[in-house]
């Protein structure tokens, strides 16, 4: 297990755990109970440590270098994934993953971030950050799903769009303005769910739809909390302060109304049982899409239009 | 008195006090060339230097006046504030902020819109004022670059939009992000009403007004040597760890590599998109020399 900083009293008392079960296995003496008795206060730390993460904790989490990517969740919620690839005009972009699959058997087109867990496929994956092409390949994946009305289903986790020399020079700025603009009206309905981190209009990019939903700790954020500390504050250490105030969390942003659904994750964060992470967005987007799928084309679209122009504060 | 005052006669008398009183920035320099330039003279030519052509910043109003009309201009959406719905505060409270971007431009926010004609094409122009905030994109110019939409459709009118911006304003947080799907939702609207949008990019245009309306245009059109992109240099730089390409995010840069259809001096910029307005929109030729 692969313990955050602020998890240090967690991880200590875990390994404490570890230790006994090696005594157990080589003595006679009965230590099962205390084992179970230090089983039960990891949990009860965990949860209190868990009932109040900060801003900036949460960030983490949603970083966590094992926290489920979007390939793992389309292990466990489809079948008949079929990857497809390439943006037809310069190149496929393994940042972002897409394809068409069935889900609780019926078709759907899935289109998701995708991250690397080692160090070879993190650099293939360019770190989970699109580049044009990627942008393109997702709204050619979209619009053969509204061809062929298949729901849209999007997975968000990346820390932005690649800020490369390239990625400029092919219009990142316009391949992520194409989707924004394509998405508001394409005539099928879609999902999109935050898993990780949902960072900027690399995020949004892949995330316009009829339902918006956030794992409990994920983030979805107009600026990395860095990125923000260092322009406003002109210091990037007070990151902790930036997440604070951008108010990143889930929870924070089901509180504005800006969330449809805050999923729950296992105790610990998602990292501890995927399985039961990808249970919980299962049930979810099944509700939804039956929800959205009772309505027809047309008043599909009049909701979504009418999401996007509610969208905002002023006076 | 000394013998010379009173020797002097009283017209070309001067002191300390009176030389003050002689109005602030009749002159001014050129950014570029450091010409000493006559501030009127300047202003008269949408501020850009006689001398070297180079285009220095422009207020929002200022662009507006000289790019329509002068007869029949209705402004739209002027009394819409902004809120600091996330009580957001950084080295500055956002409210803070926003009042003294208020008292500096003496606008309620970044977006000006403003309904009238240009060359006689009825047109809905909007424009971005940098000095509010770096011309952010937040919750207000937002909404106003909808209500700009919805004017088009009302009035059969095509929409122009100039933009200058530094992104999404943090300080509205996730609110600011969202505005760009609004926006950009808005003109898919535009679009399906067969009406055109021509998105003027002007210095800068970055992030999330680059990644959403001023990328949108059925013609895109830069002023010369704008910085345009999505990423900023410094941000790239970083990340690449390599030199950036000589003039890289620069309007020639991006025409060289097909992300816009045209650079225009902002002097020809009324006459140029009457021109291609009467063509999309199929009214009468413009230009005087047309034989349309």
């Amino acid at each position: 297990m692969n313990f955050l900083d602020f998890e240090q009293p967690i991880a200590e008392l875990e390994a404490k755990i570890e230790e006994l079960r090696y005594v157990d296995s080589d003595s006679k003496l009965n230590i099962h109970d205390e084992i179970t008795k230090l089983q039960k206060r990891s949990k009860e730390l965990t949860e209190s440590i868990f009932s109040s993460l900060s801003a900036w904790q949460v960030s983490q989490i949603a970083r966590h270098p094992l926290r489920p990517y979007t390939l793992d969740y389309i292990n466990r919620l489809f079948t008949d994934f079929n990857e497809l690839h390439g943006d037809r005009s310069f190149a496929n972009d393994p940042a972002i993953l897409t394809g068409i699959a069935r889900f609780d058997g019926n078709p759907v087109a899935v289109v998701g971030h995708q991250k690397g867990r080692d160090i070879k496929e993190r650099i293939y994956r360019n770190y989970g950050m699109p580049k044009p092409e990627g942008y393109r390949k997702a709204l050619r994946i979209m619009q053969l799903a509204e061809r062929f009305k298949l729901p849209v289903l999007t997975f968000i986790d990346t820390s932005g769009a690649y800020p490369g020399i390239g990625a400029e020079e092919r219009g990142q700025s316009e391949a992520i303005a194409r989707n924004l603009m394509a998405m508001s009206g394409l005539r099928t309905p879609i999902i999109a769910t935050v898993i990780g981190e949902g960072g900027s209009g690399g995020a949004l990019a892949i995330g316009v739809g009829d339902k918006l939903n956030m794992l409990q700790y994920s983030t979805y954020s107009v600026i990395s909390p860095e990125g923000c500390a260092s322009i406003l504050w002109k210091n990037s250490e007070k990151a902790k302060d930036a997440a604070e105030a951008l108010g990143v969390t889930a929870q924070r942003l089901q509180q504005l109304d800006l969330v449809d659904s805050v999923i729950n994750e296992p105790l610990g964060g998602a990292h501890r049982d995927y399985d039961q992470t990808a249970d919980g967005i299962r049930t979810t987007i099944k509700i939804q899409l039956n929800e959205l799928n009772q309505l027809g084309v047309e008043a599909l679209l009049d909701s979504r239009q009418k999401r996007l122009r509610a969208c905002g504060f002023f006076r | 008195m000394s013998w010379l005052d009173k020797l002097l006669p009283s017209r070309i008398k001067t002191n300390g006090a009176s030389r003050r009183t002689v109005p602030e920035g009749v002159w001014t320099k050129c950014d570029n060339c450091n010409a000493v330039l006559y501030r009127a003279e300047l202003m008269r030519g949408l501020e850009v230097c006689p001398k070297c052509s180079h285009h220095m910043r422009i207020g929002a109003r200022s662009r507006l006046d000289g790019f329509l009309d002068r007869e029949v201009r209705v402004e739209i959406g002027s009394d819409i504030k902004p809120v600091d719905k996330f009580r957001f505060r950084d080295s500055k409270k956002y409210k803070d902020r926003l009042s003294s971007a208020c008292k500096e431009t003496g606008e309620n926010d970044a977006l000006i819109v403003i309904m009238g004609s240009v060359k006689e094409i009825p047109v809905v122009a909007v424009a971005f004022e940098f000095d509010f905030m770096g011309g952010s994109m937040g919750s207000v110019v937002g909404e106003k670059f909808v209500l700009a939409v919805d004017a088009c459709i009302d009035n059969d009118a095509p929409l122009v939009c100039f933009s200058a911006s530094g992104g999404a304003r943090m300080q509205e947080a996730l609110i600011s992000l969202f505005q760009m799907a609004k926006t950009s939702s808005a003109l898919a609207k535009l679009s399906k009403a067969g009406l055109p949008y021509i998105s003027v990019l002007t210095n800068p245009t970055m992030g999330g007004v680059s990644a959403s309306i001023a990328s949108l245009g059925d013609i895109n059109i830069a002023e010369p040597n704008a910085l345009i992109g999505f990423a900023g240099p410094r941000v790239i730089e970083q990340t690449v760890r390599q030199t950036l390409p000589e003039g890289f995010q620069k309007s020639e840069f991006l025409l060289e590599h097909g992300n816009i259809d045209m650079i225009l001096d902002r002097r020809d910029m009324r006459e140029r998109i009457a021109s291609l307005l009467s063509m999309l929109c199929h009214s009468q030729a413009t230009s005087k020399t047309g034989n349309g």
